[in-house]
């Protein structure tokens, strides 16, 4: 049995149980807790973070971070729900043009990879920290956001759209779907393709990787962009279920992000972490948050109680690499 | 808190007993060693004997397996480097450890500055004394200046000024001189001479002989993790001394089989490649070489004469700074990046493993395939059983040493991770295999499997360009011998040419210039 199956599996197994035992004793406190209502509850809550947790997977395995994540969710969803409502005039003539619900769709998408494709141009040609790049992007889309919009909600999105925040399929709500979905995916693009293990080297080590022949710069752009789609997709996603565009969405969620990889055992020095522990990550933040919410614990609570589970997170992994190491 | 000054030639610090293992190495073996007021004891050994991890041990950077330190008869066990400082042992390292973007003084004084009575820095002091300590020690460098600025030279005695100021007990000089100019060299066994008649004890590592007997008492050295010699060193010979460090003679490692070289694999003409930070106009000026298949074509340099960065160039890592021409197989090629050349056919095992070499979280299975993935997919995906059977062959060729291909890279020898790299190229099938430092920090019975499979590699077809400081290993190896001096070739040499004096006299810069 080699040493890091043991030990990855035993960091797996670590958050598997600090999520049992959080269930458990949930489960105890509030009646609640333990209902089929409330396990869709959380699901659907949870859909829109692990969407933006899995770019930010990717993002962090390359040794990078992105901060603009939640910005980019704004702008996406600001995108479609304005093309859906309003359609869009051609400059210079009065002809309006009627946008589909996919067409909506397809455009919010590709504004998420287009920022995210920036955000990898900026960090690979230009040579910027990605803190510094994404949090450039971070701003610029904020304020995109707010030109689009003129600073007010963009409601009244239609059935169509709306089924994809609201709409369920074999009883499960779309959202949850994606968001499987999703996480499959990346899954197997993680573990299963070149391009995961390119992305694992890069991270890892990107002077080895870059002599090994791999191409840093095609990888790290992929990346972003990929990171820029998912918050497209989240950002779709929170529109369809308020039937509302807020220009204020996603404020944070690039916080709540990190700390999801964070808490899922990825590290932030790159090259080491899992979509598969992202995805415990949220679970773990998610049954926080509405169990939290069932115990009457006031909102400033809550942010306390969160901000301590990330740094005894972060530190039991620290100890743990440092066993390992020695 | 300055205690009198010890009697020369009193035991100052001791080693007792140590051991200290490193996963899949056994680095110390059972180590003493004593180091007297007034006395510089040489601390020699072959790269990978020990000698930098037993001198981390007592600047307390990490602590031992086994044994124990005595400092001035007291058992000590040191935390962290900060202990090992405030108990007045100083050490210059190898690598530096200066900060770049603080000044001289800065980093002089750098943990213990001088402060006002408020609390804050004394600027004023702080300026003063690192004028007088750099006057002192006869060093011409402006306190105020950026340590990034000054060249390497001078940031090294910049260092051991440091040492020096801390009032240390004992003084550890890792190599010290590698990048001294010759007065520089002088001035700092002025500093030395200083320090014995202050009742300092030090240890000196080196491996240049020459330097010592101006400055050395005694002398111990360090193989494969043991003691195996003490001594002084007026009572030693040279040769005894090599002899104790090698053990065997370098050239017994190998049988090196002859064979005629085939056709030509690859051919530059006029290669040049400008300068990146080094203050120099050219890292490589103006270098031709040709190879041959199944031939070993060593290059030898000092450090500085732009070994790595030739390799580098023709492994098209810096396709922008770089001039000249270059064949493969007759066909001109201009690689604009590593992949360009890998497509052609080449391959390159980076000097330091750890930092270019390896992807350290990755398993070892992942490391050996990355080079090669295209031959571990089913379907488009990467297979573990694909990946297994594709790069097996390679770890079974160069008997790598393995719990599970699945286990960490991190967690092998040295010996054992050179293997991992070179399984990664091989897995490429390269005609062109470039070796930067093949043996570097590995023990001495990885080394001789290298050396093996480096001649077998040679008789199989390939073209081997192999680059060393150690000069026996270059000679053992190599068909010819290049000479690289400050980036141009000085020499080339045929294997019956090829001897260690020959060689390092044309690389060395002064008698060059000399004779030119």
């Amino acid at each position: 049995m080699s040493e890091t199956k043991a030990t990855a599996f035993f960091a797996r197994f670590r958050s598997l149980l600090a999520l049992a035992l959080m269930v458990l004793a949930l489960s105890l406190l509030s009646d609640r807790f333990l209902t089929a209502d409330n396990g869709w509850n959380i699901l659907r809550q949870i859909s829109v973070n692990l969407c933006l947790s899995i770019g930010m997977t990717l993002v962090i395995l390359s040794g990078g971070i992105d901060l603009s994540v939640g910005a980019i969710l704004a702008l996406s969803g600001a995108l479609a729900a304005g093309l859906l409502k309003t359609g869009i005039e051609i400059p210079g003539t009065d002809i309006l043009l009627q946008v589909t619900p996919s067409g909506a769709i397809l455009n919010g998408l590709a504004a998420g990879a287009a920022a995210g494709w920036i955000n990898g141009f900026a960090i690979t040609r230009f040579k910027l920290p990605p803190f510094v790049a994404t949090l450039g992007m971070f701003s610029i889309a904020r304020g995109l956001t707010m030109l689009w919009t003129g600073g007010f909600p963009i409601t009244g999105l239609g059935d169509a759209f709306g089924r994809l925040g609201t709409g369920a399929f074999l009883g499960m709500p779309t959202p949850v779907w994606i968001m499987l979905a999703l996480t499959g995916v990346f899954i197997v693009v993680t573990k299963r393709t070149r391009f995961g293990r390119h992305l694992y080297a890069v991270g890892g080590n990107v002077r080895a990787a870059r002599l090994t022949g791999l191409n840093v710069s095609r990888i790290t752009i992929a990346v972003y962009s990929l990171a820029g789609a998912l918050a497209g997709v989240a950002g779709l996603i929170v529109t369809a279920r308020l039937d509302s565009a807020q220009p204020n969405a996603g404020l944070g969620y690039e916080l709540d992000s990190i700390a999801a990889v964070v808490i899922g055992g990825t590290s932030l020095s790159g090259g080491r972490g899992s979509v598969a522990g992202t995805v415990l990550g949220c679970l773990i933040i998610g049954v926080l948050n509405n169990g939290l919410f069932l115990l009457n614990v006031s909102p400033f609570w809550q942010q306390v109680i969160k901000g301590v589970v990330i740094l005894l997170a972060v530190a039991l992994d620290k100890a743990n690499a440092r066993n390992r190491d020695s | 808190m300055s205690p009198s000054a010890p009697v020369e030639g009193e035991v100052v610090i001791a080693a007792v007993g140590i051991g200290k293992s490193f996963p899949g190495t056994r680095a110390l073996d059972g180590v003493n060693l004593t180091v007297r007021a007034g006395r510089l004891l040489a601390l020699l050994g072959e790269n990978g004997a020990g000698k930098s991890t037993l001198m981390n041990i007592l600047a307390g950077v990490f602590p031992p397996d086994e044994g124990t330190i005595q400092l001035e008869g007291r058992d000590v066990r040191f935390a962290n480097p900060q202990e090992a400082q405030s108990a007045g042992i100083g050490i210059v390292f190898q690598e530096l450890s200066l900060i770049p973007y603080l000044t001289v003084a800065e980093n002089l004084f750098l943990g213990r500055e001088p402060l006002t009575a408020a609390g804050l820095i004394d600027t004023r002091r702080l300026l003063a004394d690192s004028t007088a300590l750099l006057r002192r020690l006869d060093l011409a460098v402006e306190p105020t200046a950026l340590v990034a600025d000054l060249r390497i030279g001078q940031q090294q005695l910049v260092e051991i000024a440091r040492a020096i100021s801390a009032q240390a007990r004992v003084l550890i000089l890792d190599e010290p001189t590698s990048s001294l100019s010759g007065h520089e060299v002088e001035v700092l066994h002025g500093l030395i001479g200083d320090l014995k008649r202050r009742g300092v004890a030090l240890i000196y590592i080196t491996h240049k002989f020459e330097e010592l007997a101006a400055i050395c008492e005694d002398v111990a050295i360090l193989r494969d993790g043991r003691l195996v010699g003490e001594a002084l060193f007026r009572d030693l010979t040279r040769e005894a001394m090599v002899r104790l460090m090698a053990g065997r003679e370098t050239k017994e490692l190998l049988q090196k089989t002859p064979h005629p070289p085939g056709e030509e694999l690859l051919r530059a003409t006029g290669l040049s490649l400008t300068g990146g930070d080094v203050g120099r106009r050219f890292l490589v000026e103006n270098v031709s070489l040709s190879l041959r298949r199944g031939e070993v074509l060593g290059v030898f340099g000092l450090v500085g004469a732009g070994r790595t960065e030739l390799l580098e160039a023709l492994f098209g890592l810096h396709a922008e700074r770089m001039t000249g021409e270059l064949l493969i197989e007759g066909r001109p090629e201009r690689f604009r990046s590593p992949a360009d050349a890998i497509a052609a056919g080449l391959a390159l095992a980076p000097e330091d493993r750890k930092r270019d070499g390896l992807v350290l979280p990755m398993s070892v299975a992942a490391n050996a395939s990355l080079a090669s993935l295209q031959h571990t997919l089913r379907a488009g995906f990467v297979s573990e059983s694909r990946e297994a059977e594709h790069i097996q062959p390679y770890i079974d060729r160069f008997r790598i040493k393995l719990a599970s291909i699945a286990q960490s890279v991190v967690d092998l020898s040295g010996g054992n991770q050179q293997k991992v790299i070179l399984a990664k190229w091989l897995a490429t099938a390269p005609k062109i295999l470039l070796l930067d430092e093949p043996t570097r920090g590995i023990d001495v019975n990885a080394k001789r499997e290298i050396y093996a499979f480096i001649d077998e590699l040679a008789r199989a077809g390939l073209g081997l360009i192999v680059v060393s400081s150690e000069l026996p290993e270059v000679l053992a190896l190599s068909d010819r011998v290049l000479v690289l001096r400050e980036g141009r070739l000085s020499a080339e040499f045929s294997r019956a040419e090829a001897t260690p004096e020959r060689v390092l006299h044309a690389a060395l810069p002064d008698q060059g210039r000399l004779a030119s």
